[in-house]
Formats: structure tokens, C-alpha cells, sequence
């Protein structure tokens, strides 16, 4: 019964992919691997990206493989676009799933780790939207990544209700995205778009930016548990990205799936502080 | 079927080549990496030391030893044949200046060892990683081609050598340590800078009138060029003399007991003195006092030297160079492939194993972030940081070197007080020293 109204509520309403959005990146697909292009802000925002979720997965468990300290850990990429993040983090050892709505972003993707025995193993692009996802994978993934895309999405509260019941209990979520402010308005679309072309004109919609507030609450109204929330800022003089305490333009969030019991289980440095006190 | 595909190819097995592929090789992000190593020759078996020294020896700074040490490949020298010296004596044939580099702690300055030493050390390390690091002997690169930058679907992203004998390879990073000649530096049409010195080095083993501490690297600078004689044992020294090839061709023509005979009047004779010089010289020196009362350090005498070993006279001409560019997309330069230098300072290798050790930090960190290894952004990064270094050193080597080469006085008188100056100013000795 569960599953028929898991269909049900999926299937009918709108999905969270929109049209729009879509015939926007479309012109674009073939230019997301020239790192001096269109995408160079995203290519270097790997530098700040990657290892976030690297350390902070590393935080989450007591192995360790040398080498490859992702191995066993099954990550979602959500609108993964040409592969940009699906790569390092296969690279790291993780099993990628990568899906973007769009099938020439994953025609490009899928190219470009073609050539590389290894990624190719450990990547696999599906030309799909996240609630498609939902049916055949419950509950299947380690971690969902959602980068530079709820943004981008009709609904998001659906969207985070479909993340959650693809990710495992106590997996991790994470997201960056862009706050709704003066500031990101002027900065993130004026100077960025159209001024001085850091992001292709016309990729973002101010009204659909999402202030950290507001993903905080969808989030622990739909059994997530906030655990980082972190200010990221871009210097279009150096080309690269880092952290920063304001939270005005760009962001990320780290949050963990609430277990069975409506728990998670306490950070390793919390558990210890604990005991010691 | 493809070609193979490796992470990393190191094109070059000498000192620097081999030292890149065993510091990858033992690097924990690279555990999952495969690493290849291209050598022309054929492999050398090192089983033991041979009782003669070998007449190629190096200069080792302690910033190479640590690095050397990090694989566990010192530690195997160590066990081998190496002599540690305390002092370095650098004196003008043309003058009474000499400039003396120690460490105030009486800490080793740097070590003599033999190439070949270092070369067994390597190899070892190198085979105790073999899972990871392919060496393949007798194995010349012939032809090396670089993707096109601009995506071009279809077509390989990976770098596609050839080797002398057909077979093929590819890779996602090509490192060249091929020597000043390098092949992979001419396929990537680097442009290199580069500059015939008219000197030869005679290279030699020595054996001293006495046996000594002998824990002093001496050089003095004659006008044909510097002769130096670095310590190997209590009883013997390595001879690096840099001079015109026509005076190399003498010396190695020579008979051993006139060969001799030069070295003991190149380092004791005086008939490049003039009175004038040794005047002003004196003048400074007691200027030099007035103001800074423990100005000069006490004259140590050099050897005396008593024989050579036959048969380990030899000579190769030298040179200067540098590439203008260390990096292209998926290809980095280390060692002589990028820069050569005269032996006047010692820092030959020292530069390679400087450049190996801050290629392998940016290359452990791509590795650990996921990147492309291959990618130009973090090959900058070590170029900007090696050439900030190199360029300096590389420059003022051959300024030493044309100003060395002179006897008139106006160039000797300034080097004279240049020389005095330096030797009577610490932070200026110790920094010399510490490159």
C-alpha cells in the first residue's frame, strides 16, 4: 500500500525538472569540460567542493582505504551536467551515480570518462530525473550531492522528500547553492551574468534562489538533521573559490538522513566530548 | 587493444628521474595510481660497493637528504659509502679573499656520495615498490604527443609515447627527466635557453699526502676556472676542475705524477697574485676588523694530494640552460630536462631533488582532491614556485662563473672585497649555504 502511494504522489504531479531550465543549459553541453570556459567557475570550485565532502565523509567512518578514501561509498550526483564532480569524487574511490534531465549533458559525461578504465567502472550517467529515480531506488545511496541545482528546481520541497527516500538512513546530503539576497542579486546575476560573464547570462533566476533559512527548514521538516551550513565565496581576479563566514551569495549545507529510530547517530567529536566530560 | 594507461610517466631513470617515481611510488594517494618508468640504459645491478670510488660524485644538501630519506632511500646510503662535510672553503687564486661556509652548530653541511651510490639506493627502494611502479629498462622515448587542449570529442585526452622499439604507452602525465638533451622537452617545443660554457670538467679519484679529518669541501677559483676537491674519506678526494678544453685535454693526457703536480700548484701556488691586489686586499681586511672585530674566520690549508687512481681521469664538457616553460597541459619538467647549471656551486642534483620533492607535493595533493592529474592548474603552481627558486640560483651561478673566469684587476679587486665582505657578514653566508 506504502508503494502505491509512493507512485502515486511521484508520478502525477509535476516533476521537479523544469523546461525552461533545461533549454537553458542545452546550448552549453558541449562546453563543459574546456576549463578556461563557460564552466571555469565550476571546474575550480571543485578545489572547495571536493574536499568537503571528502572530510567530512572521512569524519563519518572508521575506515580508511589508502588511496581511495571514498571506496564503498555509493554517491548520487543530482544534475550532474557534464560530470564535473562525478570524476574527482570517482576518482576518490567512490561508486558515482551521476543524472541530469538532460541527454546531451550525459552524452557529453559519458564521453568524457570513457577514456578512463577506472572512472568508467566507477561512474555510471542516466539521462533521468530525480523522481524517476525514486522507484527503482529506495533507500540505495551512501550520499546525495545536489550541487548548483536546487536553484534550479520547480519544487523543492519534493525534490528534498524524493532525496530522502533515495538516500540511506543517516546518509548525507549535500548542497550549494545561492542565497536570495541584494547582494547576491547584484553580485550573483549583475557582475556574474552580465557584467563580467563569470556564469553564462541567463543561467540563474534571482526569484529562485534559496535563502539558507528556508533549505534549513525544508530539510528538518522532512527528516533531515542540518549539520553544517558554510558561506562560500568566489574571487573572479583568481578564478578560485573559498570559504567564508557570510553566507550572502554562495553556500553549502551538509545534512544527515535521521535514522529509523528519528535519530541521528551524534558526530564522532560529540560522542567523545561527552563521555569525557 | 590500447595501449597501456598510466597515471604518471617518468621519462629519464637517473638520479632525479628515479627519485620521482620512488617518491610517487611510496606516496600514500598514489597507492591506487600506476606509476611507469622509462630508462634507456640497461638495468645496473648494485649488489655491493666497490673498493675504488667512482669519479661521479654529487653534493648533497641536507634539504636532498631529507628528501632521499622520506622513501627510506638514505638510510640505504647511509649503509653504503657517503662523507658528511662541516666547511666549505671558497677561495680566489687572484687574491688573499676566502670566504668559509659552516653552520654554526657544527652540523653537517652536506654530503659527498658517489652517483652510483645513489643510484643502488634508489633501484632498492624503487623494487620494493614494484606493484606500483613499472621500470622499464632499455626503453627510450622516441616521440611523445600531447593531446590538443580543446575538446575535440573522439580523440584520446591522454599524452601517446612511442618508444624506440615500437611499443606504446599512454598516460595522463608526462614527466620529463631526461637531461639537458631532453627529448620530451624538444616533442613539447619548450624553448630552452641555453649556453655552451667554453669549459670542460675533469673529474678524477684522489688520494691524499695524509690522512685527515678531511671533512672540508675546498675550491678555489683560477681564471681558466674553479678546481674543487670534495672530501670522500680521511684519505681521499673526488676532483671536479672546471677549465678550458684544451687544458682538459692536457690534464687527461698528462702522466699521473704531472697530473698531480697541477693540482697541488692550482690550489697552493700564488703566481696569479699581484702585489697591488694583495695591498688592497690587506686594507680591507683590516676595515673589516676595525668594524666587525670577529670578521674573517681562520685560514684552514687544503690538502695535500699524493696520487690518482688510475683509470678514474675523465672529462665532459660543460653548459648552462633553462627551459622557459617547466609545464605544458600534462607534461612537467624536473632536473637538467629544465634547467642545467655549472658544477661551480654544487647544486646540480640539488635542484632536481628540489624540483622532484615540490612536484610530488602538488601531484599528492591533485591526487587526494580527485583531480586530473594531468591538469595545468596545479603544474603551474609548481613551476612558479621552482622557477622563483631556480632562476635566481641558476643566474647568479653564471654571474659567479663569467666574473671567476677574469684576471683583470678592476674585477678581481671587486670580487676580492665582494668575497671579504661575504665572508665577514653572517646572514649573507648563511644563506648561501642553506640553498
Amino acid at each position: 500500500l506504502f508503494r502505491l502511494t509512493v507512485k502515486r504522489v511521484f508520478s502525477t504531479s509535476h516533476s521537479s525538472v523544469d523546461s525552461a531550465e533545461m533549454k537553458k543549459f542545452q546550448r552549453l553541453a558541449h562546453k563543459w569540460w574546456d576549463e578556461e570556459g563557460e564552466y571555469s567557475a565550476l571546474h575550480s570550485m571543485n578545489d572547495i567542493r571536493v574536499p568537503f565532502i571528502r572530510d567530512t565523509l572521512l569524519s563519518r567512518t572508521s575506515h580508511y582505504h589508502l588511496g581511495r578514501p571514498l571506496s564503498g561509498v555509493k554517491i548520487l550526483d543530482v544534475g550532474c551536467g557534464g560530470g564535473l564532480l562525478c570524476e574527482p569524487l570517482g576518482r576518490l574511490g567512490a561508486s558515482v551515480t551521476g543524472i541530469d534531465p538532460l541527454e546531451d549533458n550525459i552524452r557529453t559525461a559519458d564521453q568524457h570518462k570513457s577514456f578512463d578504465p577506472v572512472l568508467a567502472k566507477r561512474i555510471q550517467y542516466k539521462s533521468s530525473s530525480l523522481e524517476e529515480m525514486v522507484e527503482e531506488s529506495m533507500e540505495t545511496f551512501d550520499v546525495i550531492v545536489a550541487s548548483e541545482v536546487v536553484e534550479h528546481v520547480a519544487d523543492l520541497e519534493m525534490f528534498i522528500k524524493c532525496c530522502s527516500h533515495v538516500l540511506k538512513p543517516e546518509g548525507s546530503l549535500f548542497i550549494t547553492t545561492i542565497n536570495k539576497t541584494q547582494l547576491s542579486y547584484i553580485l550573483g546575476i549583475v557582475v556574474a551574468e552580465k557584467i563580467m560573464g563569470i556564469v553564462p547570462d541567463g543561467t540563474h533566476e534571482w526569484e529562485k534562489f534559496v535563502p539558507p533559512e528556508e533549505l534549513e527548514r525544508l530539510l528538518e521538516s522532512n527528516g533531515f538533521s542540518v549539520k553544517t551550513v558554510a558561506g562560500m565565496l568566489y574571487n573572479p581576479l583568481s578564478g578560485s573559490w573559498s570559504w567564508t563566514e557570510s553566507m550572502s551569495i554562495n553556500y553549502a549545507v551538509h545534512a544527515v538522513k535521521l535514522g529509523a529510530q528519528g535519530q541521528s547517530s551524534p558526530r564522532e567529536g560529540e560522542e567523545s566530548s561527552a563521555t569525557a566530560g | 587493444a590500447s595501449a597501456p594507461l598510466y597515471d604518471v610517466v617518468v621519462s629519464g631513470g637517473g638520479m632525479v628521474g628515479s627519485a620521482m617515481a620512488a617518491v610517487l611510488g611510496y606516496d600514500i594517494h598514489f597507492h591506487d595510481k600506476k606509476i611507469a618508468l622509462l630508462e634507456a640504459g640497461p638495468r645496473k645491478e648494485y649488489d655491493h660497493v666497490p673498493d675504488s670510488y667512482s669519479n661521479r660524485v654529487s653534493s648533497i644538501s641536507p634539504g636532498s637528504a631529507t628528501l632521499l630519506s622520506s622513501f627510506g632511500a638514505w638510510d640505504h646510503i647511509c649503509s653504503l659509502r657517503l662523507k658528511p662535510f662541516r666547511r666549505m672553503q671558497v677561495w680566489d687564486a687572484c687574491s688573499e679573499a676566502m670566504i668559509v661556509f659552516e653552520k654554526d652548530d657544527l652540523d653537517d653541511m652536506g654530503y659527498i656520495v658517489e652517483n652510483d651510490v645513489i643510484m643502488a639506493a634508489l633501484t632498492k627502494q624503487l623494487d620494493a615498490v614494484a606493484d606500483r611502479v613499472e621500470v622499464f629498462y632499455q626503453s627510450r622515448a622516441v616521440s611523445c604527443t600531447r593531446p590538443l587542449p580543446s575538446l575535440s570529442c573522439g580523440t584520446s585526452p591522454w599524452v601517446q609515447i612511442e618508444l624506440a622499439d615500437g611499443r606504446r604507452l599512454q598516460t595522463k602525465l608526462l614527466v620529463g627527466a631526461d637531461g639537458h638533451n631532453s627529448v620530451v622537452r624538444k616533442e613539447a617545443e619548450i624553448t630552452n635557453i641555453e649556453h655552451r660554457y667554453d669549459q670542460s670538467a675533469v673529474v678524477a679519484t684522489l688520494h691524499l699526502s695524509e690522512a685527515t679529518d678531511n671533512n672540508v669541501a675546498w675550491q678555489r677559483f683560477l681564471p681558466t676556472g674553479p678546481i674543487a676537491l670534495l672530501p670522500l674519506s680521511d684519505t681521499a678526494s673526488s676532483l671536479v676542475w672546471s677549465t678550458s678544453h684544451e687544458h682538459a685535454a692536457e690534464l687527461l693526457a698528462m702522466d699521473e705524477e704531472s697530473f698531480v703536480d697541477s693540482i697541488n700548484s692550482a690550489f697552493w701556488s700564488n703566481i696569479n697574485h699581484s702585489e697591488f691586489i694583495d695591498g688592497a686586499g690587506a686594507v680591507f681586511r683590516s676595515l673589516i676588523s676595525l668594524l666587525q672585530p670577529a670578521g674573517t674566520a681562520a685560514r684552514q690549508l687544503p690538502p695535500s694530494v699524493a696520487r690518482v687512481d688510475p683509470g678514474s681521469r675523465a672529462t665532459f664538457p660543460l653548459g648552462m640552460g633553462h627551459a622557459t616553460e617547466y609545464v605544458q597541459h600534462r607534461l612537467a619538467l624536473i632536473g637538467d630536462a629544465a634547467h642545467r647549471v655549472h658544477p661551480l656551486a654544487g647544486q646540480g642534483v640539488n635542484l632536481g631533488f628540489g624540483d622532484v620533492a615540490c612536484l610530488a607535493h602538488h601531484l599528492s595533493a591533485a591526487a587526494f582532491d580527485g583531480r586530473d592529474l594531468g591538469s595545468l592548474k596545479h603544474l603551474l603552481k609548481f613551476e612558479t614556485e621552482r622557477q622563483r627558486h631556480n632562476v635566481s640560483l641558476i643566474a647568479a651561478t653564471d654571474v659567479l662563473k663569467r666574473l671567476y673566469s677574469t684576471r683583470l684587476p678592476p674585477l678581481v679587486l671587486l670580487r676580492t672585497w665582494g668575497l671579504q665582505a661575504t665572508n665577514a657578514l653572517p646572514p649573507v653566508k648563511v644563506r648561501i649555504s642553506l640553498y
